[in-house]
């Protein structure tokens, strides 16, 4: 999926580029967040001011080693990992964007793996999108499941079985307002997110799995896994007592703020499933309006782009002919829309609820770590 | 990709290309690629005139040939998809040898199969002809952020490491009689990974413990600061603007 030069025009690259550098920008920031975080409950956060060097690089290592790892499917056919949404569960979504970029700068600068020019397009799709809506989707599941590890791995497929189709989509799209050959939208989605979604169901398979297996061995390494830490216990003459709770450990969040977000998360998951693969399944034969809207809906995306880049794009934007792969396509493009609205809304409020916390000096790993 | 694949891309010498200081090779690869990007596909002979510059280029850094023409086969797959391209496209329609092929595709699979290649070419020169190290130093001078260097510098570093910790571990599945087959195999497959990244994240966490032992304080000094006089600059950009004239000779033409 290393899209090489020249398949998508100049100046959408160079907006895809922006779009990445922003995100990439952003990332670092979070990215010292995230892994000092992670510093406090073991180690004291007193050292860990600049651990994010080497952690991240060590584990943009890893993604780059795993992904070399072949999991035979059949008959001498293999896949590997993407390891977008695998990054983002277990070390959060920021680390997780900075670590794939890294390893897709130097696949294209080293191995001349995708395209130099291709790099923000790629860094789009491969990194930021598949982190963000699979980092999104499994903390939306992870709050509206029981608080178990087997909730925790069942999030984990569904959010990487999602990611990469939206990856796809995200590509289409880039596609569809950059592309340099005019191939209909339609046919171009209808390959990719179908290669994509059977690419996604071995993704998602091998992420559960993997994350399965670290949350087994050192829960406290998985970041999407905060909130599940078992209480400590001790024996005290023959029964179990509760260990006088540490300043880190006390994790009661207020009930009452968690509550809207609750329910806006419930919603966003229902949207997802009812846009996603209602929309596509509903019937054989839409109406109108729905084809109208997906027309609609494509072409919106091109004039905000247009609006955006140079005048030299040529925007040519297919109709869809397929009527349910365009209502289908409308809720795909929906989702997506949702998933990277619905993120804003998320770290504006996560943002808000850790600088508060901060003030009330109850900062609590478990009550951040959002 | 095995262990010591960075050994593989590089080529070592000491030709003029070798030389030069990395940031001014990635600068004029950048641009290079820029201007074969925004190259019209109609003009043909610009795409010609481009492959001579980077085989005037591959001569003088004595890039044999054959390596050149190994390391582009990274591109196959998007070949495949390049290939398919004139029997999806939409438009106006010839008959090749009984087929009826798309011109709009014919001519997006020319642009895709023309640019994609000049720029893996393009990559893969730079790569073979610059170490790891200085291409790093590189970055670097170029402005990108210096955390992102940082972690990119040690996925570089590391990379061999867990590279290898993954081979041992593939050794030691083997030497136990394991041999992955098929699905039902994945668990242990995944568990290995599992493993891998618990052995990564700690690794990084001895690793910096290592290096705030050592006085670091969140940035890398930088030793030998690479310096590129004009004549180097010059000297490296004669291939973008070179290609810029082509360019520039394929629109007016």
């Amino acid at each position: 999926m290393h899209a090489p030069d020249g398949f998508i025009d100049v100046p959408v690259s160079a907006a895809a580029g922006v779009l990445a550098a922003g995100a990439i920008a952003v990332s670092l920031r979070g990215a010292r967040r995230e892994l000092d975080d992670t510093a406090r409950p073991g180690a004291g956060g007193g050292v860990g001011a600049d651990r994010t060097a080497p952690l991240a690089g060590l584990v943009a290592a890893f993604i780059f080693a795993v992904q070399m790892l072949n999991f035979p499917v059949a008959a001498g056919t293999s896949g590997h990992l993407l390891g977008g949404a695998l990054a983002a569960i277990l070390v959060g979504p920021y680390t997780g964007v900075l670590c794939v970029s890294v390893v897709l700068l130097l696949q294209a600068v080293l191995f001349a793996d995708g395209g130099l020019t291709a790099l923000g397009v790629n860094i789009t799709t491969m990194a930021l999108t598949t982190t963000v809506v699979a980092y999104a989707l499994f903390r939306g599941l992870v709050k509206v499941l029981p608080r178990s590890r087997r909730s925790v791995t069942a999030a984990s497929f569904v959010a990487a079985l999602v990611s990469v189709p939206a990856s796809a989509v995200v590509f289409t799209l880039l596609y569809a307002v950059g592309g340099t050959t005019d191939v209909s939208i339609g046919k171009v989605a209808t390959a990719m997110v179908g290669v994509h979604v059977l690419i996604g169901l071995g993704e998602a398979a091998i992420t559960a799995l993997t994350v399965g297996a670290v949350i087994a061995v050192r829960p406290d390494l998985v970041h999407g896994a905060r909130g599940l830490r078992q209480k400590l216990k001790l024996r005290v003459d023959g029964e179990l007592v509760d260990a006088p709770e540490t300043p880190e450990s006390a994790e009661p969040v207020p009930a009452a703020a968690r509550s809207p977000r609750r329910v806006w998360i419930a919603g966003l998951v229902t949207s997802l499933v009812l846009a996603g693969f209602v929309s596509f399944y509903a019937s054989a034969n839409p109406d109108g309006l729905e084809k109208v809207a997906a027309d609609h809906g494509i072409d919106q995306r091109a004039e905000e782009h247009a609006t955006a880049d140079s005048p030299l794009a040529d925007y040519g934007v297919k109709d869809v002919d397929d009527a349910r792969l365009s209502g289908g396509l409308a809720g795909v493009i929906g989702v997506g829309v949702t998933v990277v609205a619905g993120t804003g809304v998320f770290w504006a409020v996560r943002r808000r609820r850790t600088a508060d916390d901060e003030r009330s000096e109850t900062s609590s790993p478990a009550g951040t770590s959002v | 990709m095995g262990a010591g694949h960075t050994h593989r891309l590089h080529r070592h010498g000491d030709s003029p290309v070798h030389a030069l200081p990395p940031h001014t090779k990635l600068a004029a690869v950048l641009a290079f690629v820029i201007v074969v990007v925004s190259t019209p596909r109609e003009a043909m002979w610009a795409f010609a005139a481009y492959a001579v510059l980077l085989g005037v280029v591959a001569y003088a850094a004595r890039v044999p040939a054959g390596f050149l023409l190994k390391r582009l086969l990274i591109e196959v797959p998007f070949v495949a998809f390049a290939v398919l391209l004139p029997f999806v496209a939409e438009g106006e329609r010839v008959d090749v040898l009984g087929l009826s092929l798309s011109v709009n595709g014919l001519w997006g699979a020319w642009n895709v199969l023309a640019k994609g290649t000049l720029g893996v070419a393009a990559s893969v020169l730079l790569a073979a002809t610059t170490e790891l190290r200085e291409l790093l130093h590189g970055l670097q001078r170029l402005r990108l952020p210096p955390l992102l260097v940082q972690i990119a510098s040690f996925m570089v570093r590391y990379g061999d490491v867990i590279t290898d910790e993954m081979r041992r571990m593939r050794i030691a599945r083997e030497s136990r009689g394991f041999e992955a087959r098929g699905i039902r195999h994945w668990g242990v497959l995944a568990k290995s990974a599992g493993a891998l990244f618990i052995r990564s994240y700690e690794r990084g966490e001895r690793v910096h413990l290592a290096m705030v032992s050592r006085g670091y304080t969140g940035v890398m000094p930088v030793i030998d600061e690479v310096t590129a006089s004009r004549a180097q600059w010059s000297y490296a950009l004669a291939l973008p603007c070179a290609a810029l004239v082509v360019c520039l000779l394929g629109w007016t033409l």
